[in-house]
């Protein structure tokens, strides 16, 4: 078994117009950046895909990454929970344009949506928006006598995501807190693409510190010194880097 | 009258309370504060809703790791004994009732214990983040605020104008004049600036102050 793919422009390849794209981070921790401007990169030369809608903590930073996806008009909504950050104007000026879609997920909720979508959990119940305008039009039910709401689970057709060191049969691990949403969203998607800092043979990882298993994974490339977000707007770099 | 709590001092006052082995969430902003004012001989374990359990001070400037940041998306460090983890982990700490305390900041507090702490209403992008997970399960959930807004009114109110984080959720209020329990649908003051009259305090209070027992003076080093 060999899950690595050649280059950035085949890890992205299967995805099409209209899909729902799980992309992992928060903030810039673990966000794969180099996957993202690759699906970018796509876009300007054949018009395709667009209309995604996009799942993330955030909603892009600056003018790379997330933000750069959105700047570019490939996003027909996003689900986030917090859709703010230093320089947010990308997705701010399209939101109040009318221009994208939000559907505004409490972090929590957002984490167990998709957790549950992994793990063919249809919807379960969170004490979580209770009583809050995010709880409107959903069920409610009382258990033990405390009242609860319905959520119902996230699934996507691609999951971008980034680790640490990965194994040619998809086992990952993360780095610190880079970790965040990236595991839950390899479990959800259909089809889930990994951009690793180092990839290796199987058996390099030792069994106990897996922290995703293989089978939630299905392509692999090794991206030896990926972009940070953080740096990128620190040094106030736009997509296309260095172009 | 002007006598009122800085900031720091709210956050030592709520620090206070903190004890020692606690695991602890602390808001965005002004709660962010309350880390530096542990007690001597207390240490309180630190959750970040993005993947960590015991993170430390800010590293100095130019020795951030951007892969260690707090839910503010601030670089910090970490302690020994630290541990990383997914969301859906760390949720789990959280709706789960593992946390022991959580202090968040505040628009408005109901006499009912409901916060609204996320949106100032239709205009603008909103944004919620993990605010409304943390208003349920942590045992304790309190509140550190300024006691009335920039023009003056009162945060502390009947009913919450605003749109609610969470309903019957908060347990205890730090603010620049006052430390108060919400406890059987009604505010119960416990501690007081000593210059301020129970009249000047209940002026500035958009609902009434019970009193259970004693009020003791709310007494707060220099800072």
């Amino acid at each position: 078994m060999d899950k690595r793919v050649a280059s950035l422009a085949d890890a992205v390849s299967t995805i099409e117009d209209g899909m729902t794209v799980m992309i992992g981070g928060f903030g810039g921790a673990g966000a794969p950046i180099e996957l993202i401007h690759a699906l970018i990169d796509r876009y300007r030369a054949t018009g395709h895909p667009g209309g995604l809608t996009v799942i993330n903590n955030n909603a892009g930073n600056g003018h790379v990454g997330l933000a750069a996806l959105i700047e570019a008009g490939m996003v027909r909504k996003l689900v986030c929970s917090f859709p703010r950050s230093a320089d947010p104007v990308v997705f701010t000026e399209l939101y109040l344009g009318g221009k994208i879609e939000l559907e505004l997920v409490p972090q929590g909720t957002l984490a167990e949506r998709i957790r549950a979508g992994g793990a063919g959990i249809p919807a379960f119940y969170t004490p979580t928006s209770f009583g809050t305008d995010l709880a409107k039009g959903k069920p409610v039910a009382e258990f033990d006598g405390r009242s609860y709401v319905q959520e119902r689970w996230l699934k996507a057709d691609v999951a971008l995501v980034k680790a640490e060191t990965a194994d040619t049969h998809g086992n990952l691990t993360f780095r610190a807190a880079a970790r965040n949403f990236n595991p839950l969203m390899c479990m959800a998607a259909a089809e889930t693409v990994v951009q690793a800092r180092r990839v290796v043979e199987a058996g390099a990882i030792d069994p106990e510190t897996v922290v995703t298993p293989g089978i939630f994974v299905q392509k692999v490339l090794e991206v030896p010194d990926p972009a940070q977000e953080e740096d990128l707007n620190l040094a106030h770099a736009r997509y296309p880097l260095g172009g | 009258m002007s006598a009122r709590l800085s900031s720091n001092q709210i956050a030592w006052r709520a620090a206070q309370d903190i004890a020692d082995g606690a695991y602890v969430n602390l808001g965005i902003g002004l709660p962010e504060k309350v880390a530096q004012y542990q007690p001597p001989g207390r240490e309180a374990i630190f959750h970040t809703e993005n993947g960590i359990l015991n993170f430390g001070e800010p590293p100095p400037k130019g020795e951030e790791d951007w892969d260690l940041i707090n839910a503010g998306k601030r670089a910090v460090t970490l302690k020994p004994g630290a541990a990383f983890f997914h969301h859906a982990d760390s949720f789990a700490m959280v709706r789960g009732g593992h946390l022991d305390v959580a202090i968040l900041g505040a628009y408005e507090v109901a006499e009912n214990g409901d916060l609204a702490n996320w949106s100032t209403g239709p205009k603008g992008v909103p944004a919620v983040g993990g605010a409304m997970d943390l208003v349920h399960g942590a045992k304790r959930v309190a509140v550190i605020t300024d006691h009335v807004t920039k023009d003056g009114k009162p945060k502390l109110l009947k009913r919450c104008t605003l749109p609610l984080t969470g309903v019957g959720c908060v347990t205890r209020i730090y603010t620049s004049l006052a430390v108060i329990d919400v406890a059987g649908g009604r505010f119960v003051l416990r501690e007081k600036l000593a210059s301020l009259s129970l009249d000047e305090l209940q002026a500035q209070t958009g609902a009434p102050l019970a009193i259970e027992g004693g009020v003791a003076d709310l007494v707060v080093p220099e800072l």
